[in-house]
């Protein structure tokens, strides 16, 4: 629900980059996108397809790489992916926990021509 | 065809903006707090209660977050001249404020006549969660009626908040809500992070946490 400004930051760094390069059309962006971002990428698609109209990056496709959540325990220091909504340490059960990977949401690299 | 790299956060644009606001706000001395929360869990009574007690102390502005309506700042207005209601109906984010509609809304205050600058955002767990505004605190309500799993359920928005009040105390005999399970949950995800125990209907626990915000107020216009 809140993709709509996020898909004009990528329209914009897009054709920023796309015109860096003197490309004359953009083919592909890849796009790094955690799993506790909230941002849904069929909603960021929907968008693109409009905002990208008439831009060099119309067309383009978009590919998303999902990063899956990662944590790691404040106790033991063991990294781990969530099994549940809990998040407790599965070596000591300690539910001190941060987020190591799962919030990002970047452009990797481009496909241009 | 040719490859290029780019590695470029999306959300780069909004943290830039939200940067120079805070730049402005530091350099008109002016300590600014966005207050977060799922809808009808207290923001605009915290403020309210906050205006209250602090008047004499500070002079506070209030920028309101709603989808529509002006009804929260209708609200405040008897107890501060300085506020500005923001409408995300027709922006691009209609369920968060963002950095750029403050950059707006701080055009429209006299930042040289305030100390405190109170922020509600858009009622809603997830999408503030994502974009900072320039803000010195980040505070998130969690109130009784709600349920003591929202922490398990909403974790960034705790993770990345500087306080947490649990308001709506008064509500405790009527409800099953596990006060110390919450606090555990919220102190795992984030240990560094301040709670408040509160009722905004009664003021139980509203002195403790003015306190706090005047603390904060005082230290950081004493680093400027």
């Amino acid at each position: 629900m809140h993709e709509l400004g996020v898909t004009e930051n990528i329209v914009n760094i897009a054709s920023a980059k796309a015109g860096e390069a003197q490309a004359s059309k953009v083919i592909q962006i890849n796009l790094v996108i955690g799993e506790m971002s909230g941002f849904v990428p069929d909603c960021i698609q929907f968008y693109f397809d409009s905002l990208s109209k008439d831009t060099i990056a119309q067309g383009a496709v978009l590919h998303f790489e999902l990063v899956p959540t990662q944590l790691r325990c404040r106790n033991c220091s063991t990294i781990f992916q969530p099994q549940d909504t809990l998040w407790s340490c599965p070596k000591c059960r300690g539910q001190s926990v941060e987020i190591s990977k799962g919030r990002e949401l970047y452009i990797e690299s481009m496909e241009v021509e | 065809m040719k490859i290029i790299e780019v590695i470029q956060n999306v959300l780069e644009a909004n943290e830039t903006i939200a940067n120079q606001n805070q730049q402005l706000l530091d350099r008109h001395k002016v300590f600014a707090i966005n207050i977060m929360s799922a809808p009808g869990a207290g923001k605009t009574s915290l403020i309210l209660q906050t205006l209250t007690r602090l008047k004499g102390r500070l002079n506070i502005a209030v920028i309101e977050g709603d989808v529509a309506s002006t009804v929260d700042a209708e609200k405040v207005q008897s107890e501060t001249k300085a506020v500005v209601q923001i409408n995300t109906r027709n922006m691009p984010e209609s369920c968060s404020l963002m950095a750029a509609m403050i950059e707006s809304a701080l055009k429209d205050m006299p930042l040289g006549n305030i100390d405190l600058l109170l922020i509600e955002n858009v009622g809603n767990l997830i999408c503030p969660s994502e974009f900072i505004l320039g803000e010195h605190k980040r505070v998130v309500i969690s109130s009784l009626p709600e349920g003591d799993d929202k922490a398990t359920k909403y974790p960034l928005i705790f993770i990345d908040a500087d306080a947490v009040i649990i308001n709506k105390m008064d509500f405790l005999p009527h409800v099953d809500f596990d006060i110390a399970a919450f606090r555990r949950s919220i102190e795992g995800l984030n240990p560094k992070v301040e709670v408040f125990q509160l009722s905004c209907k009664t003021s139980e626990g509203i002195e403790r946490w003015c306190s706090w915000v005047l603390e904060q107020v005082e230290t950081n216009a004493a680093k400027l």
